[in-house]
């Protein structure tokens, strides 16, 4: 079994803005290894020729038409906000420092 | 910083180009895409990315991508999905945007372009369909104060574009001409209004120099926050001028985004965490892949209307246009279907060609406006023009009536007559002035006929003085020759 290192799951961990104290560290190191390790059956088989597969439904080409209609009342849209202010979600300032 | 590129540099540049296709809905969902709007009105489950809401493709916005491939000649993919890109950023509220990643919908097309008289052929890598993000704004009175950011997500999953072009492009001139030529290209396809100040058409560019000769590309970076095509311009020579000076004193480029600072006239490196993005994408597990017959591409081929550089082609050819005037006229399909409603209403092509280009472009111009902005019609200068052509009213005054028409967008000839503007082109009314004319002005009538042709001007001056300048100057001149050689004394 595969155990991930330290940096990767610190790296997982930063991508999904997720703060791991060390022991949850440790913890998700063994865990996604082994999560891994599952994914990596797929390798004992023979896929020559094999396309990836897209969609497991089989399905294409689910469309509508291009019409309007109703939006969400917008009381009901920010319902779900932290905060709002004048009809907008408000949340902490982001700015890319130029 | 100096501006100098010097012959022993090459500079190469490739463009990223977004664009909002025109559809009535959104990408993914029903809501309505049109620009403004109250904050958060047109947001629905599916553009939130509420729990349980499932994304279903708009027919219309599929077809647009792909006519977008086609107008740029590129392959059309038999096979293509959507896939997730993710990333934290809150004008995106699911954190992914539906993108392409792989299995793009268009790949391997060119667009021609004629910059500085040289004509190149400009790679196109890929055209996806993606969703837009919504748009943030910061509270307070300067962003560096705020300590919010306050979010609106109309724009959020209004249909876009993403045109990735080759990096073929060799200076910062050509840049802009692409821009302007992939502008009308999309415009004329039917695609998108391309509002650049409305944000429907945005543009971030990759940018590198190398000694001249060299195999090896220089590192590059990438240039944002450019919001117009003259910006993009400028803002490339000034990179390429930063890069090669950088060089030049032995330094190296860094590799990284730097913003444009349009007021400042420079870029900036951006001070975020030197870490490569990653986006984690994966297949969109809520939308099935997209195949598409070859005869459902043959029948969007044919369906794609004529794009810009076939119509300066066919404007010069069927109206007998010089190129100059083709390529102006198709500065815009607007302008383009303006000046051919006109042309096919009037014998004189060129005549109309000359009004389009000189007085409707210099008053567009000078009011900073759109011509679907203003009321003046085809048929209006149509009017105008027979108005001239018999003779009815004179050129000068046409420029004054065709001021007012374009303003208000009424009939040349109710203009003409409510201000009285009509020429006297009354033969028998006009003969009758001359006549006074020539009684009032015996020294004048007496010193042309001993041969002084400038005493003639004085008889001509008598009569439009009598007329307040509505007589018909070319009728005067005959009638005053007439009557000078008949009545000898
Ligand atoms: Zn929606």
């Amino acid at each position: 079994m595969q155990k991930l290192s330290s940096e990767q799951v610190a790296h997982v961990a930063r991508l999904a803005r997720l703060a791991l104290n060390e022991t949850e560290q440790e913890r998700f190191a063994v865990q996604l290894g082994q999560i891994l390790a599952y994914a990596e059956k797929i390798r004992e088989l023979d896929l020559e020729g094999v396309e990836p597969t897209a969609h497991v439904l089989g399905l294409t080409n689910v469309t509508r038409r291009d019409e309007v209609r109703a939006s969400l009342d917008r009381d009901e849209v920010l319902r779900n906000g932290p905060e709002v202010e004048n009809g907008y979600f408000r949340v902490p300032r982001v700015v890319e420092e130029a | 910083m100096e501006v100098e590129n010097g012959p022993g540099w090459e500079i190469v540049i490739g463009l990223e180009i977004h664009v909002e296709l025109l559809t009535r809905s959104k990408v993914f969902c029903s809501c309505a895409t049109g620009f403004g709007g109250e904050p958060n009105t047109r947001v629905c489950p599916v553009c939130l990315g509420l729990p349980g809401s499932l994304p279903v493709l708009n027919a219309k916005a599929l077809e647009y991508a792909v006519k977008t491939g086609l107008a740029l000649n590129c392959e059309i993919a038999s096979f293509s999905k959507f896939d997730r890109k993710n990333y934290f950023y809150p004008d995106l509220p699911k954190a992914y945007q539906i993108s392409q990643y792989d299995l793009p919908l268009c790949r391997h097309g060119y667009l021609e372009i004629e910059a500085g008289g040289v004509r190149r052929r400009i790679g196109i890598t890929r055209v996806h369909l993606e969703e837009e993000t919504g748009k943030s704004l910061h509270a307070g009175t300067s962003i560096v104060d705020s300590p919010f950011t306050l979010l609106d997500y109309n724009r959020a999953g209004i249909p876009l574009v993403e045109i990735v072009t080759e990096p073929d492009i060799r200076s910062p001139e050509e840049a802009r001409v692409f821009l302007e030529e992939l502008k009308r290209v999309v415009e004329f396809a039917g695609v998108s209004d391309v509002k650049m100040e409305e944000g429907s058409l945005r543009c971030d560019a990759n940018i590198s120099v190398r000694p001249r000769g060299a195999s090896r590309l220089g590192t590059k970076t990438e240039v944002k926050n450019m919001n117009s095509f003259r910006a993009v311009q400028r803002a490339l020579e000034y990179e390429a001028a930063r890069q090669i000076a950088t060089l030049r004193a032995g330094g190296r480029v860094v590799q990284e985004t730097r913003h444009w600072d349009d007021a400042a006239g420079v870029t900036r490196g951006m001070r975020s965490k030197e870490q490569a993005q990653d986006y984690r994408y994966f297949p969109e597990p809520d939308l099935v892949p997209i195949v598409l017959s070859p005869e459902q591409i043959e029948q969007w081929r044919r369906e794609l209307p004529e794009l810009p550089a076939a119509r300066r082609e066919r404007l010069a050819r069927e109206y007998g246009l010089p190129a100059y005037d083709a390529a102006i006229l198709t500065a815009s399909k607007k302008l383009a279907d303006f000046f051919e409603e006109a042309a096919r209403a009037f014998p004189d092509p060129k005549m109309v060609s000359n009004w389009v280009m000189g007085e409707l472009l210099r008053l567009l111009k000078a009011e900073n406006k759109e011509l679907d902005q203003v009321p003046l019609q085809p048929s209006d200068l149509v009017g105008l023009l027979s108005l001239v052509r018999d003779g009815v009213i004179s050129g000068a005054t046409a420029k004054e009536v065709f001021e007012e028409m374009f303003h208000t967008g009424d009939p040349a000839a109710s203009i003409v007559d409510r201000r009285g503007l009509r020429q006297i082109s009354d033969e028998g009314a006009l003969r009758e002035i001359v006549r006074r004319a020539m009684a009032a002005n015996p020294d004048a009538v007496q010193s042309y006929r001993q041969g002084k042709e400038k005493a003639l001007g004085a008889l001509v001056g008598a009569v439009m003085k009598e007329t307040r300048g509505k007589a018909n100057p070319q009728l005067v001149n005959r009638l005053l020759l007439e009557a000078l050689r008949e009545a000898k004394p």
